[in-house]
């Protein structure tokens, strides 16, 4: 069969759906006797409710039903769990506030659930919703992670004093320290990270449904993992045996993150289908996007660089509070912790490195895992530092991770990962020549002739995906392993399709998977189909966030492969009466070597569902195989940013003038695709440095609660791009994959920033660099 | 209070009897079914609900439906062929990789169309100009701005 | 959205008789739509103006041109006409929100509206335009009257608006990176015994800048304002732009406009 397909533009399977409207998102799916549910949601950030009227609501046209938190209660509804246990420094397990599904006795941010309102339709459902009165007894707020251990701060939770989740540390402090002491220069800044609103386009839709018949639920949801959702659904929140509840997640647009966790409006459909015996949807509008799904980062952060007099890295500190939001979401504990702190080496042979980490409550929306998770958190104190540590010893900042790079492997970082792999030089030397930096000097020139600030800045970042090793992951604090499935079902005529648990929802798995199984099966790629999201088809999966799908998702079907070629090849052996070790498989023809007896793979289906003369000792009829795949360490794409910037001075408007990437992602099944997701993480990356930023007033009250305050990068606001790779093959699965789909929003901000900061002359800039921000830095540079 | 609004959706005349306070999004989507219109945002920035209006790319969200009056209008569903093959512009689409989850891709194609009626060569920068009214959150647009300039002149030579 | 109930009237005199209490006129539709979709505005009634057919059209005489209250954006921003006459209007019009925005939006609604950040008051008092009303004829100083608030009577229906043709005018918006409306839209209009120089998004209400326009009536060139240092006192202030940001705007969008003017 043809060229090879690992490696090959193949464009996607899936598109011709979405291009002519036939994609069947969640909302999309209207049920027999649908209803429709609206929340009641607090205005209030933080209050004691005294008490919620439903009479207004119950007398409204088309109601059906309304439900507070005492109904949930009373129905011993569990709250939402969080998946990760973190330790903190005196051993004592992280502060586990419950989660309820609907407020009960308080509430704790603006758009927290107090009551769900259901009607025929879903403008009488907001219109029952706006008769539903809670008196709330307003209560001061906290909103700032870095005051809400302050003393007299306003307290959320009875069992988390001082509002304090945990204080987590890794590294060793006395050495540190002692590295400190002798360094020849230190570095030091102080940042906040951002908050940032995911904003799938997209937003969250949940549809419920139950069936008396069985008494069995269906819930239609947009999630990243509908297995996880099922899991924690049934065993932890309402305690249903998993068999009698499916969860169908098809498609979904776009997650990052924000569809990987358990909602509470999850929970609540699903149960209120079988108290109405309706099927219960409710789909979120953007504004209740901006106010429950779960943000991400929000750190704020001191951090120091010793070195030596040649710009040898020699130890790094780093001490960090994130806010984790009013509630623990899905995830929240492992993010500024294990997937953070652990990234603090980079690409660098920093001998020594100590971070704290503390985690607190505020009166704000839960933040958890947003593109990236953690880790654009780490390569921004690491990339900041370095740079800055560069312009301060009048080295060049290329030059300085030159010096510093890990360049033998495998690596032992000093914050618990080994590192398999890689090749810094290269996508340094990569990115600096397709940047084109040797002629910045005279680009810089032209702009200053115009009136215009240049800056150039680099991000050499390194992230650890394809999460994870389980006995690695489970030592760590995961209450789950995080393997994934796979399962190759092959058809009597020889087409095949290929359930998996991990999710599209953009990556675009239905080709990338297809040509991985099309290639390694040898058959055309049209004869395979991938199937995903829905329990009740796929056998398991953890799912789709942290970069790995192909790495973990794709090398489970690898391995069900392997098992499917090896029970063909007994097939064989028996057809063409020939021994078993004698048959080899090439590209979609079972041979007995040195003869020139073949059959197809089709043939070879066949004969395994209509098996005339089978020997039925030796062999089961069928061509089906599973396999669970659990990786053997984390993957570690890297790579080098390259950003160029120019910046108007009068109006602070800063021009991303070239942007070039150039990433290590091990072996590439699809060009097209991967290069697709650099660019969309790159822009994700540039709106947390240049756009997005997520804003409460004191009182609890989003300002940025919609995309008219919220900015989305939009088309003009970035250039074209100029990515390319670099490939050094992971060394621990069959495909030598990394993971690519968090690459772009991890190194970007960090490649920006150093650009602007360069542009202006400046050490420190907060991001967003919006214009007001950028005009009043300059400002108060000329001032000063 | 119900209201008759009638209007042809691509191609076929509908009459449709709703609440006054109906969105034409609401009437493609939920009484007509078709789902290819998709709604992002509430305040009317993300162009996800997209539809042609008499020619004219207009957001459905941001319409009562009684404002169709009249009016014939184009949907995602609409825009192939009747055999199937893809209008030029999904073909670029398709061909640039200017879609990833497809959520934002309806709205997309169809402004894209009405703009290249109007731009047969179009330059990066008009494209991304004419891209304003429509985010999306997978591409970083790269694709998309190469999908339009490809379609845009697609359709220009099969005229 | 709350319910309301509907008319679309087909005359300006059937519409301007409904046009009462807690009624609304729907023009494009592209802010009231949004505004009653979020339940921020809650209309008994809404008056459609879409079949009035009369109120769409521009006409030019080479001096003026004068613009139906029921125009699209769009085709201000495409009109031969516009573009020939007052190429600075045209380019307004195409500045407006967004394609599908354009399409649909009015330059009725738009000044019946008059939100601080709208562009197309800057033009209308940038060039002292006049708004005609099925009632009578307003100065763009007695029309405009604050923070979304004009002279209109609650049946008064804007029909058209006249624009004196400049000698050359330029319109130079700085926006909101969010929303694309205007944090600081200037407006420059030469007349040759006069200029005029109108701000929008700056303030509450749009406002002529009076130190501008006699500094280029004396000397229609950049650098006539470059050095003007405008006031911050009763500027807008929000997440995006601070007051005293708003007032550098002012000048440094001035002195971009007059030289897109002079081009």
């Amino acid at each position: 069969m043809g060229a090879p397909l690992i490696g090959a533009r193949v464009e996607r399977k899936e598109d011709y759906r979405f291009l002519t409207g036939a994609g069947q998102y969640t909302d999309d799916v209207e049920l027999p006797r649908q209803s429709y549910a609206v929340f009641v949601r607090s205005p209030h950030a933080h209050a004691i409710l005294k008490k919620i009227s439903l009479d207004q609501a119950r007398k409204a046209p088309g109601f059906i039903a309304a439900y507070t938190g005492e109904d949930f209660a009373a129905a011993k509804l569990g709250g939402l769990p969080c998946g990760w246990l973190i330790t903190d420094v005196n051993g004592q397990p992280m502060k586990e506030p419950p989660h309820p599904c609907l407020a009960q006795g308080k509430v704790r941010h603006v758009g927290d659930q107090v009551a769900i309102v259901i009607a025929e339709t879903s403008a009488q459902a907001r219109d029952a919703a706006e008769l539903v009165a809670v008196d709330y007894k307003v209560l001061p707020a906290v909103v700032d992670g870095a005051k809400a251990r302050a003393k007299g701060a306003p307290q959320l939770h009875d069992i988390a004093p001082d509002n304090t989740c945990y204080v987590w540390a890794i590294g060793d402090k006395a050495v540190a320290d002692a590295a400190f002491a002798k360094a020849a220069h230190v570095t030091k800044l102080e940042f906040i990270n951002n908050r940032l609103i995911p904003n799938a386009m997209e937003p969250r839709v949940a549809n419920g449904a139950y069936s008396r018949a069985d008494d069995s639920y269906t819930l239609y949801v947009a999630s990243q993992n509908p297995h996880v959702e099922r899991l924690l659904m049934t065993a932890f929140v309402m305690g249903l045996p998993e068999h009698k509840v499916r969860v169908v997640a098809g498609d979904v647009g776009g997650g990052f993150g924000s569809k990987i966790y358990l909602y509470a409006e999850d929970v609540a459909v699903t149960w209120a289908a079988k108290q109405v015996n309706r099927p219960v949807k409710w789909t979120s509008d953007r504004s209740e996007a901006f106010l429950t799904d779960a943000h991400g980062r929000d750190h704020h952060t001191v951090a120091e660089l010793a070195m030596d007099k040649d710009g040898k890295f020699l130890a790094m500190r780093v001490k960090t509070t994130a806010n984790v939001g009013a509630y623990l979401s899905t995830f929240a504990s492992c993010v500024p912790t294990i997937l953070y702190a652990t990234l603090l080496a980079g690409q660098y042979k920093t001998p020594v490195i100590h971070c704290e980490v503390t985690a607190v409550f505020t009166n704000t929306t839960p933040v958890d895992a947003y593109r990236g998770a953690g880790r654009p958190e780490a390569t921004y104190v690491v990339e900041r530092l370095v740079e800055t540590a560069a312009r301060e010893m009048k080295l060049d900042p290329a030059e300085i991770r030159r010096r510093n790079f890990i360049t033998e492997f495998p690596y032992q970082t000093p914050v618990a990962l080994q590192y398999d792999i890689g090749d810094y030089n290269a996508t340094m030397d990569a990115a600096q020549q397709l940047a084109d930096v040797a002629g910045f000097s005279k680009r810089k020139e032209e702009s200053v002739k115009k009136g215009k600030l240049r800056g150039l800045g680099y991000a050499a970042y390194i992230e650890a995906c394809g999460i994870a090793p389980s006995a690695v992951a489970g030592s760590l604090g995961a209450r789950a392993g995080l393997f994934e499935a796979g399962e190759v079902r092959v058809h009597p005529t020889g087409s095949v399709t290929v359930f998996t648990g991990s999710h599209s929802h953009g990556q675009g798995h239905e080709t990338t998977f297809a040509q991985v199984v099309a290639d390694r099966l040898g058959i055309g790629i049209d004869s395979v189909d991938i199937v995903h999201g829905d329990t009740s088809k796929v056998l398991f999966g953890m799912g789709t966030y942290g970069s790995r799908s192909i790495a973990v998702g794709g090398t489970a079907i690898v391995k069900a492969l392997d098992k499917i070629v090896a029970k063909g090849k007994k097939i064989a052996a028996h057809l063409l009466e020939a021994a078993e070790t004698d048959v080899v498989y090439d590209r979609g023809i079972y041979k007995v070597a040195g003869t020139d007896k073949q059959k197809t793979f089709g043939e070879v289906a066949f004969a395994a569902y209509v098996p005339h003369n089978y020997p039925h000792d030796k062999l089961e009829p069928g061509l089906n195989e599973n396999a669970f795949y659990d990786p053997a360490n984390f993957t570690f794409p890297a790579g080098t940013y390259v950003c160029e910037v120019e910046v108007d001075p009068e109006t602070g408007v800063v021009k991303i003038d070239k942007f070039t990437a150039v990433d290590d992602f091990g072996k590439i099944i699809n060009p097209m695709i991967v290069e697709g997701q650099v660019h969309g993480g790159l822009t994700q990356g540039i709106g947390q440095a240049l756009t997005e930023s997520c804003q409460y007033d004191a009182t609890g009250q989003l300002l940025t609660g919609s995309f008219m305050d919220y900015c989305l990068p939009r088309a003009t606001d970035v250039p074209f791009y100029q990515v390319d790779t670099r490939e050094t093959p992971c060394t621990h699965n069959p495909l030598g994959v990394k993971g690519c789909g968090e690459a772009g929003a991890i190194g970007a901000p960090a490649a920006l920033m150093n650009a602007i900061t360069d542009a202006l002359g400046v050490k420190d800039m907060p991001m967003p660099a919006t214009p007001q921000a950028v005009w009043k830095v300059l400002n108060n540079k000329q001032a000063a | 209070m119900a209201v008759k609004v009638s209007l042809k959706v691509n191609g076929k005349s509908v009459v449709a009897e709703v609440e006054e306070r109906t969105l034409l999004v609401t009437v493609i989507r939920e009484h007509l079914r078709l789902t290819g219109t998709h709604v992002g945002c509430d305040t009317a920035q993300c162009g996800a609900c997209t539809v042609s209006m008499n020619g004219r790319a207009v957001k459905s969200c941001s319409m009562l439906a009684m404002q169709a009056e009249g009016t014939e209008v184009m949907t995602i569903e609409g825009v192939a062929h009747a055999d199937g093959t893809l209008h030029p512009m999904q073909a670029a689409f398709k061909e640039h990789h200017g879609l990833q989850c497809g959520f934002c891709t309806p709205g997309m194609v169809i402004n894209a169309i009405d703009f290249a009626k109007h731009h047969p060569d179009p330059s990066e920068q008009e494209i991304r100009e004419a891209l304003e009214g429509n985010l999306c959150r997978c591409t970083g647009y790269h694709n998309i701005v190469k999908a339009i300039g490809a379609g845009a002149r697609a359709m220009a030579a099969s005229k | 959205m709350h319910a309301f109930k509907y008319h679309r009237p087909s005359s300006v005199k059937a519409a301007a008789a409904l046009a009462k209490g807690e009624a609304k006129l729907l023009a494009g539709g592209q802010t009231l739509v949004q505004t009653m979709k979020l339940r921020l505005a809650s209309p008994s009634d809404i008056i459609d103006l879409g079949a009035l057919q009369d109120l769409a059209g521009i006409q030019s005489d080479g001096k003026t041109v004068t613009i139906g209250a029921m125009t699209r954006h769009a085709d201000v921003a495409h009109s031969a006409e516009v573009k020939k006459t007052i190429p600075a209007l045209a380019a307004l019009a195409g500045m407006i929100g967004d394609r599908q925005v354009r399409a649909m939006g009015t330059i009725g609604g738009s000044l019946a509206n008059n939100d601080p950040a709208a562009d197309y008051p800057a033009a209308v008092l940038g060039m002292g335009a006049t708004v005609i009303t099925n009632k009578r004829k307003l100065s763009p100083d007695e029309f405009f009257k604050g923070m979304f608030t004009t002279a209109l009577a609650a049946d008064e229906i804007i029909t058209a608006v006249s624009f004196p043709a400049p000698k050359r005018a330029a319109y130079i918006k700085f926006k909101n990176p969010a929303s694309r409306f205007a944090i600081v839209g200037v407006f420059v209009a030469d007349f040759g015994s006069s200029v005029r120089v109108a701000v929008t998004g700056a303030g509450p209400v749009v406002f002529r800048q009076a130190e501008m326009e006699k500094a280029l009536a004396a000397k229609f060139a950049p650098e006539s304002v470059a050095n003007i240092k405008v006031k911050q006192d009763g500027l807008n202030s929000d997440l995006h732009a601070s007051a005293e940001y708003r007032a550098h705007l002012v000048t440094v969008m001035a002195k971009r406009a007059v030289e897109a003017a002079l081009k």
